[in-house]
């Protein structure tokens, strides 16, 4: 009995050790410890031993069969493993091929460059508000002071529909519209196109893109102009951008200024972006005069308030080097996937 | 506005460089355009004198200059220079010399040019003579009298001396940016009392006093001064001077005019440009000999009258201009240019200076109606103070008098019918602080309004203030407040925050167009940006019918050109013009789309103008896209906007488009309009574009898909609201059948017959094959739908799926004539 429970054990040992499959392993326990297994049968043959062999044998058989146990447990184990990683070396993949996408588009830089200056402004309380692109000559010249002698007026600088309508040479006219429909606190921005009377080149365009801005109320000053376009400057342009007034003409702003940023190329030190000179300037601006602000019928001693405005086109070939505006509207693929 | 800083000097010390002059000019309101320092890029250059001339052996249009420039020997040069003549002083560029350039009739040089020694046509050459505009000068500026040729030098001048040095060429030019409210800065004595205020320094007036006014009898002696229309001259002042000798101007003078842009021509002209340049005031000067009966007389033109300028051009006069008449005939064009036929001569004897002042308003429409713009019509546009004619007039004479040019006659003749003058008002001191946010003093306000020659009177707040009458731009108290402001220095405002709050609003179509933006981008379409304007043959381009509404343009009165004269009234055109563009630069696959205006004439609009709506267009064209790709992508998009049951509808007459790859989109009319028989609403149009369409824009054989969307509509019918619906419960039955059917039949219309009859617990019906081939037959084709059964309260049972079932089966068979098919 003794003999035919070790010759088992080694049996099992050897055969366990050529198993290279769970179903091998699962195949080597049926034949050793299942129904009609070699050790379940020696125990059946156990009733004709006496009760002290039987216990001898009995022991004897239950650690045989403990030992095959865990002699499959880890074979198991062993083969699963390696099966894994059979299949791991099978399924490898070169990962430096490309991935697969539908690719995403993207919006038209003047629209990107749109939507930032907007953002800026809409984060700062500003309602963003929109008007038409052809407009009355009285919004857009009589109502903003410009006199009946205006230069600007000329046929050879703006387009006219007809003698009182014409494509607007600044997005202010929506001012006036606001003005005339809402009452202070007003706090808006106006981006959209304008025209002029411009041959295109490199560095003009008969059509571009504004956006003006416009403050109205109570105790509005000069310095919450100069802050808030600090502020918006840092916004667009980053955190160490500084800002410089100098005083300009508007015939809609009074005191009148243009506003000069730290060139961001070179931080101020001069280059070629900015001329040598470390500043480019950027927008204008000013304190509403008060034949605009009462056109909307305010009060100008209760009522002041600032207005600024910037051209998209030249912030976006600043901010992105562009060097010829006609770009923008030549709408080649290979120039509008550059700003995605 | 040109200000050579050595000129500027006459009249200021500012007592600073030039960096800190000019970044405290920009400062205090005068913005510079640039800044240029002459005579830089001038080195070896010396005054030459030609002793001897020789030809040239192998040349007729060359000669040998022997020059004596300083040194032991002569110098030998050649040159080509047809005004080179034996004693003649000129600049000689040495070896090794350079010269900012160009070389004579050669392109402009960046960093100038070297001049070396060498041969032409085998003769040693040791240096170059040199012209004006190879010194630097631009051709506009150059001498009459030296302007074909090399620059020759009158007076005296020692051979071998520094050029530069020689002739005071180094010197700083700035060109200031003059805003349109401040003519009187278009004057050298206009940036002097600038200069004076930034600086705080004094500055000293030209110098008028005529010290001998000796010419033959008085003014008015010689001319008698009449004003017939005092509205649009309000002053002209006449004197006259005698003896008058037509010569070169000395070098000074010269130089003034050439730095300030001007091209020097003779004393007589070159004083009056020059007086123009120092006070802003256009100055005239008439051949005494050609004003008949030595009578002006400052009148309307009569229409129709024909004058030649002294361009020696004819022009046709119109009644509402203003000229300047003798006792017989106009002579001159008031304040845009005189006439030929009293113009100075060389043998003029005495002449009389005009120092007029004419209506900006009606030289204006003077000059745009002659087409004729000059130096005199540009400053008079602006407008001048009347007060400045005298003194110009004197500055004139007293010019005339110090370089020898003739001999002044006392007296004036004035005739100045309302003197102008300066307009007095209060402004406020707190006024002022309150709306630039700081806190200045009375006096420190007067000083700095009087430090700009602004008298200021009155007390306490009120500052009672009197401006020199050159400044006209100074009306209301603002203004005071600008002037404080720049005194005071933008840079040292405060820099604060507004208290203001307002609500942030944005409109509803805003939204929608950036939620379209990004959609359409997330389906990965790249957004273009095109011309509002547009040709009017775009139209025709895209086959639009005659009588269409997209032929109904805004037309623009002055465009750039056909090309751009009607405002558009679709996108189309332009987005095929962007493809047609890509296409031609070889980029094999394009997906793109614009959200811009159209605009539509109309009267009905209060202010008279077009109607203006946003449209979407989109195009597309390349490997793998084709119908389907396109509208999956208008349906994507539509769902995002919360328009779920688009309508397309096969449409074959839209010229754009292929008749049988095109569909207009739609959706179910609003309860009201289906209540007044309208069932659907329109969206827009789309499909495949037509071959002749697309070759017109280069895309010959290529098939390109459009779309075109009105936004108005897309606003009407968005809905962006979410609502939530409860996950199911019970679970679904999916039925699949297959039917064959007539070629012809849209799958449209059977998946209507298929939801008409599937009752509440039709879920979902998916078309997932369409099959044509020979089983089916020619003329048919086997279409394949998934049906899904669902109740949200209870699970079905199979009975109650095919009752339903085979009542759809059954509609099928009967409206639709379609064949089950196995599956």
């Amino acid at each position: 009995m003794k003999e035919q429970l070790n010759s088992i054990l080694e049996d099992a040992k050897k055969q366990l050790e050529s198993a290279q499959t769970q179903s091998e392993t699962d195949e080597i326990r049926v034949r050793f410890l299942g129904k009609k297994g070699r050790l379940t049968e020696i125990l059946r043959g156990m009733g004709k031993l006496s009760p002290e062999e039987r216990k001898a044998t009995g022991q004897m058989a239950n650690s045989v069969r403990d030992e095959i146990e865990t002699m499959l447990a880890e074979r198991f184990e062993a083969v699963k493993a390696a099966a894994k990683e059979a299949q791991f070396r099978k399924e490898r993949i070169d990962v430096t091929e490309p991935g697969k996408v539908e690719e995403l588009g993207v919006a038209h830089p003047l629209t990107i460059t749109m939507e930032e200056i907007s953002r800026v402004f809409r984060n700062m309380g500003y309602s963003i508000v929109e008007g038409p692109e052809v407009e009355t000559v009285f919004n857009n010249f009589d109502a903003l002071n410009a006199g009946p002698d205006h230069p600007a007026r000329d046929m050879t600088d703006t387009f006219y529909i007809t003698e009182d309508v014409l494509l607007r040479t600044q997005t202010s006219p929506v001012q006036v519209r606001t003005l005339l429909k809402e009452k202070p606190p007003i706090k808006v921005i106006s981006p959209g196109r304008v025209f002029r009377c411009d041959t295109p080149d490199a560095t003009h365009s008969p059509m571009f893109h504004q956006v003006e801005g416009l403050l109205v109320d109570e105790g509005v000053t000069m310095a919450d102009l100069k802050g808030t376009l600090d502020s918006f400057a840092k916004q667009l342009f980053g955190t160490s951008t500084k800002t410089k007034f100098r005083p300009h003409h508007f015939p809609f702003t009074e005191p009148s200024a243009e506003m000069d940023v730290s060139c961001f190329k070179c931080g101020g030190k001069g280059c070629r972006v900015c001329k040598g000179s470390g500043w480019i300037e950027i927008l204008g601006c000013g304190m509403v005069h008060p034949s605009v602000l009462k056109v909307g019928g305010l009060d100008t001693e209760k009522y002041t308030g600032f207005a600024f405005g910037l051209g998209v086109e030249r912030v976006a070939m600043l901010k992105y080097g562009v060097d010829d505006i006609r770009l923008f509207y030549e709408n080649d693929m290979r120039f509008i996937e550059q700003f995605k | 506005m040109l200000v050579p800083i050595e000129w500027l000097n006459d009249y200021i010390d500012t007592g600073v460089g030039l960096e800190e002059f000019c970044d405290r000019m920009i400062m205090s309101g005068s913005n510079l355009e640039t800044c240029q320092v002459f005579g830089e890029g001038i080195d070896k250059v010396v005054v030459g004198r030609i002793e001897k001339i020789e030809p040239h052996p192998d040349a007729d249009k060359l000669v040998i200059c022997r020059m004596d420039v300083g040194q032991d020997d002569l110098l030998q040069i050649v040159t080509g220079a047809p005004n080179v003549f034996e004693g003649a002083l000129v600049p000689v560029a040495l070896h090794k010399s350079h010269i900012p350039g160009p070389l004579h009739g050669q392109p402009k040089q960046e960093g100038g040019v070297k001049i070396t020694k060498g041969k032409l046509r085998g003769v040693e050459s040791y240096g170059m003579l040199c012209s004006c505009g190879e010194l630097g000068f631009e051709d506009k500026v150059v001498p009459v009298a030296h302007r074909d040729g090399i620059w020759i030098l009158e007076g005296d001048y020692v051979p071998g001396t520094e050029f530069t040095e020689a002739l005071g060429l180094k010197q700083a030019v700035v060109d200031f940016e003059i805003t349109p409210n401040r003519p009187d800065c278009l004057a050298m004595v206009g940036m002097a009392r600038e200069a004076s205020a930034t600086f705080g320094r004094p500055f000293t007036k030209p110098d008028i006093d005529i010290q001998q006014e000796n010419g033959t009898g008085s003014a008015s002696d010689h001319v008698a001064v009449e004003i017939n229309n005092p509205e649009s001259c309000k002053r002209y002042v006449a004197r006259v001077v005698t003896d008058i000798k037509v010569e070169q101007s000395p070098w000074w003078l010269q130089k003034r005019l050439m730095y300030a842009g001007m091209r020097p021509i003779n004393n007589i002209v070159d004083i009056t440009n020059f007086v123009m340049l120092e006070y802003g005031q256009p100055i005239h000067a008439f051949d005494i000999r050609q004003v008949k009966g030595g009578k002006i007389i400052v009148e309307n033109a009569k229409s129709g009258e024909v004058f030649t300028t002294l361009d020696e051009t004819e022009r046709t006069l119109g009644g509402d201009m203003l000229m300047i008449k003798d006792a017989e005939r106009p002579i001159a064009v008031a304040g845009v240019m005189g006439g030929l036929n009293s113009e100075i001569e060389a043998d003029t004897q005495t002449i009389i200076v005009e120092s007029a002042n004419f209506a900006a308003g009606s030289v204006r429409r003077t000059a745009k109606a002659l087409g004729l713009r000059t130096e005199a019509s540009s400053r008079f546009e602006k407008g001048i103070d009347p007060n400045l004619c005298a003194d110009a007039a004197d500055r004139v004479c007293r010019l005339i008098e110090l370089v020898g040019g003739g001999k002044v006659c006392p007296g004036r003749v004035d005739v100045y019918p309302s003197p102008e003058k300066a307009k007095t008002m209060d402004v406020r001191v707190d006024r002022i602080n309150a709306v630039l946010g700081i806190d200045l003093s009375r006096e420190e306000m007067v000083s700095m309004l009087e430090g700009l020659e602004i008298q200021v009177a009155g007390e306490g707040n009120i500052m009672t203030v009197t401006p020199p009458t050159v400044r006209q731009d100074l009306l209301i108290e603002e203004d005071y407040v600008e002037e404080i402001a720049r005194m005071y220095g933008y840079d040292r405002l405060p820099v604060t925050m507004p208290r203001s709050n307002s609500e942030v609003k944005t409109t509803r179509e805003w939204e929608l167009r950036d939620l379209t933006r990004q959609t359409l981008c997330a389906l990965g379409l790249n957004e273009i940006q095109t011309y509002s304007f547009v040709s009017p043959s775009s139209v025709d381009q895209v086959n639009i019918a005659e009588d269409s509404w997209e032929r109904a343009f805004v037309r623009i009165i002055n465009p750039l050109g056909e090309e751009n004269s009607v405002m558009r009234t679709i996108l189309t055109p332009n987005m095929l013009e962007t493809l047609g563009r890509n296409y031609a630069r070889n980029i094999d696959k394009v997906k793109a789309f614009e959200i811009g205006n159209t605009f539509m004439a109309s009267d009905l609009n209060a202010d008279h103008l077009p109607d203006e709506e946003y449209s979407l267009c989109i195009g597309m064209y390349g490997k793998g896209e084709d119908f389907f790709t396109l509208k999956g992508v208008v349906v994507e998009m539509l769902k995002i906007l919360g328009i779920r049951e688009p309508i397309f509808t096969a449409e074959q007459e839209y010229g754009p488009y292929h008749p049988g790859r095109c569909a207009r989109i739609s959706v179910p009319a609003s309860a009201e309009m289906k209540a007044a028989g309208v069932e659907t609403e329109e969206l827009g149009i789309m499909g495949e574009i037509h071959p002749d369409v697309a070759e017109r824009y280069g895309m010959e054989g290529l098939r390109v898909y459009c779309c075109e969307i009105m936004f108005g509509a897309i606003l009407r019918k968005a809905d962006t609201e979410v609502v939530y619906r409860p996950l199911p419960k019970y679970p679904s039955t999916t039925r699949d059948i297959a039917l064959q059917v007539d070629e012809d039949l849209e799958v449209g219309k059977i998946e209507k017959v298929i939801r008409d009859h599937g009752g509440d617990i039709l879920e979902d019906v998916r078309l997932f094959d369409v099959y044509r081939g020979k089983q089916v037959g020619e003329g048919r084709k086997s279409v394949a739908f998934s049906l899904v059964y669902r109740d949200r309260d209870k699970t079905l049972t199979d009975e109650e799926v095919t009752a339903v079932h085979t009542d759809v089966l059954k509609a099928l068979e009967d409206n639709l004539n379609a064949v089950l098919r196995e599956m």
